[in-house]
């Protein structure tokens, strides 16, 4: 397989993407010639509306009275007391409108899709958060919304199902391979390419092809925006150290874009070790345990096989159950300026119900990682480092799961 | 260089003939049973042969080929194991053009240069990998083309008059025109649109013209064969082959001779075409 190969330090790591959409070796447009013209298209209306005050002015309104912006940044004094190290603060990305980080992205994203007249709205989703955010901003615009979904996940997440109709999405299963979102994704993307001219795909982390990975860090940048102003309210200074979970890495991207310059800032991206790293088909932790390949529109690391077959990874959380990662992702831990971990199922669990009991705060499996992995670093470090991490979904949808793996019979 | 395809085409032009291009999925159902389909081709009436490189993830392609692919898959084919079919393959048939045809992944993984080499050890003459547009060039077109396989583009429906030189340019060997805005093996084309998008890429191109995606009938290959140099036919064959297989994904006594009787079918067809228009 190919070798990442080392890389110089760059001037700066915020340039990305080149006009190419590369970030280094990663990102890119490996899309079907269908698509090709579609994301060509895309990628020069969403250059117009960024250039445009009015966009960014609609959006920012939505985003203040509709999704709930800006969450607040809360210091976690109990956890804090209980690592006994790092000054702990949580993002609360889980009190924005439909529980998660997912509805910055769709609000901006649905802006775009209306500036550019499509008039029908497609969407993947895994554990149905996206999906959930998605069929929101198509209700609240009145757009028709299509929600592709494995069959495993319509299973495993019932209530977000139940949820997207009520919100007037149709939701379709999807059989294929395995039944799960990297299968979703392939559905979404057939259908996209059968309906180009009236269809936008809102694609729910910032993966895919070019321009999507970088549009979608920029509208999730809201995050780490926000956190610079609130920390330097709060403490007079910035953070000391990010942490974030990473699936696709929408939500971390989000955090760590505006403060990848600030070289003192330490920063963590927590991918989803599952039963471990031992066997690939055990986690999704595609940096962690991948290698660099091309799927779904752009190269980033992967899970598969020698022979370059995509593997269905595991993780007890399905919103990072993915096989992939975001390419700027797979740059910054080529680059060193990004350290990414693994957490397994087993001590996000611990995590997850850490935090409950400590905060009153039922945290989604997903940022349970990240607090599983500060479990680790804040005893490590001084009580004056300030520590923030993205608490980006609230738990309501995992109670199920959780008490089926604690063996609790509800 | 002129390779097997510039040849073939060239031929088939001399005697007034539509290519008529055959798909199927290297490994499906099964190693033994595919080889044994490929060498039956050319006999049954393929001019040229696609060989499907299977892959876990075939966003391009409807749900006939994409079962194929898991078959394969599943039967434990891998990239090695066809350019193997295509070595063996090459031991009785020298004129025949192969193309695999596929995706990036597991040639970005092979790596491309070893792949590029192995292909043209084998006798591979051109590659369609439907994920790598014109703005990649780089990564696989232009090292393929410089070690004298051909790289062979889709142009769709999408492709305007102005992308379409970009499409054109580095393209080799023939322009595969995508019939519908879609997936393989899903809506059935209209031949009044292809005819007129074949013409404007004929305008275009000194290269032959095939037309594929949803051909699925005698009738529907000749209709679509007016004006274009080649018809590709794959969804059906893959579903001919796949009605053949038990419950278990396994191949019957039949298997292979069913594929053989649509190829021959279909042939039939497209000969009908030439011979009515001859009178």
């Amino acid at each position: 397989m190919p070798e990442a190969s080392p890389m110089e330090t760059p001037n700066t790591y915020r340039a990305g993407p080149d006009e190419r959409g590369h970030f280094g070796l990663y990102g890119g447009r490996f899309v079907a010639e269908t698509l090709m013209p579609l994301i060509l298209d895309l990628e020069q209306a969403y250059k117009d509306a960024q250039a445009d005050p009015d966009f960014q002015r609609e959006l920012d309104e939505l985003n203040t009275h509709y999704g709930g912006r800006p969450s607040p940044l809360y210091y976690a004094e109990r956890l804090t007391d209980h690592f006994g190290g790092a000054k702990i603060y949580f993002k609360r990305d889980e009190l924005n409108h439909t529980g998660s980080h997912k509805i910055n992205n769709c609000l901006g994203q649905i802006q775009l899709a209306r500036r550019m007249g499509k008039t029908r709205i497609i969407a993947e989703t895994g554990a149905g958060q996206h999906g959930v955010a998605v069929a929101t901003v198509a209700a609240r615009f009145g757009l028709p919304c299509v929600v592709y979904m494995g069959a495993t996940d319509i299973e495993r997440q019932a209530p977000n199902v139940f949820r997207m109709k009520l919100l007037g999405a149709e939701v379709r299963p999807v059989t294929a391979g395995t039944g799960t979102l990297k299968d979703a994704m392939n559905e979404a993307l057939r259908d996209w390419v059968a309906n180009v001219h009236d269809t936008f795909y809102i694609i729910g982390t910032a993966a895919g092809p070019h321009p999507y990975p970088e549009m979608v860090r920029n509208f999730q940048s809201v995050i780490g925006n926000e956190v610079r102003e609130q920390m330097q309210e709060a403490e007079g200074r910035l953070p000391d150290t990010l942490v974030a979970c990473i699936g696709g890495g929408s939500n971390a991207i989000g955090l760590f874009h505006p403060f990848l310059d600030d070289k003192d800032v330490a920063i963590y991206g927590v991918e989803a070790g599952g039963k471990g790293l031992g066997k690939p088909e055990d986690h999704c932790a595609s940096m962690n345990g991948g290698a660099p390949g091309v799927l779904h529109g752009n190269r980033t690391y992967l899970l598969q096989d020698d022979d370059g077959q995509i593997i269905e990874g595991h993780s007890i959380s399905a919103g990072l159950d993915y096989p992939g990662v975001g390419p700027e992702h797979s740059w910054l831990r080529d680059s060193g300026r990004v350290t990414y971990v693994a957490i397994t199922d087993a001590e996000a669990l611990e995590a997850f119900q850490l935090c409950t009991k400590l905060e009153g705060i039922i945290p989604a499996l997903e940022p349970s990682h990240a607090l599983a992995h500060v479990a680790k670093l804040a005893p490590t470090l001084p009580k004056d480092n300030l520590l923030v991490m993205n608490l980006c979904g609230r738990g309501d949808k995992d109670v199920f799961a959780v008490a089926k793996h604690l063996g609790v019979d509800m | 260089m002129a390779t097997r395809i510039d040849k073939r085409f060239a031929a088939l032009k001399k005697e007034g003939r539509t290519a008529f291009v055959t798909f199927t999925t290297a490994g499906d159902p099964d190693y033994e049973t595919s080889l044994e389909l490929l060498k039956r081709l050319p006999g049954a009436g393929a001019d040229v042969v696609e060989l499907g490189m299977p892959f876990s993830d075939p966003m391009a392609d409807g749900p006939a080929v994409q079962a194929s692919s898991q078959r394969a898959l599943k039967a434990g084919q891998t990239m090695k194991k066809t350019l193997q079919m295509v070595r063996e393959f090459r031991k009785q048939d020298n004129d025949t053009p192969i193309v695999l045809m596929g995706y990036y992944n597991p040639i970005y993984v092979y790596p491309v240069d070893a792949f590029i080499a192995d292909c043209v050890e084998a006798g591979v003459d051109g590659l369609i990998v439907v994920d790598v547009p014109p703005e990649a060039d780089d990564e696989l077109c232009l090292p393929a083309l410089k070690a004298g396989l051909n790289f062979i583009r889709l142009a769709t429906p999408t492709t305007d008059a102005k992308r379409l030189p970009v499409v054109l340019t580095n393209t080799s060997g023939f322009v595969y025109y995508v019939s519908i805005a879609g997936i393989t093996g899903t809506k059935a084309p209209d031949p009044g649109e292809v005819h007129a998008h074949v013409a404007s890429i004929k305008k275009k191109t000194e290269l032959p013209v095939a037309v594929g995606f949803g051909v699925k009938t005698p009738d529907q290959a000749r209709a679509i064969a007016q004006g274009a140099d080649g018809v590709v036919v794959g969804s059906a064959l893959v579903e001919a082959l796949r009605s053949t297989l038990d419950k278990d994904g396994r191949p019957g006594s039949e298997t292979v001779e069913k594929v053989v009787d649509v190829v021959r079918h279909i042939a039939g067809g497209l000969a009908t075409r030439e011979t009515a228009a001859v009178k």
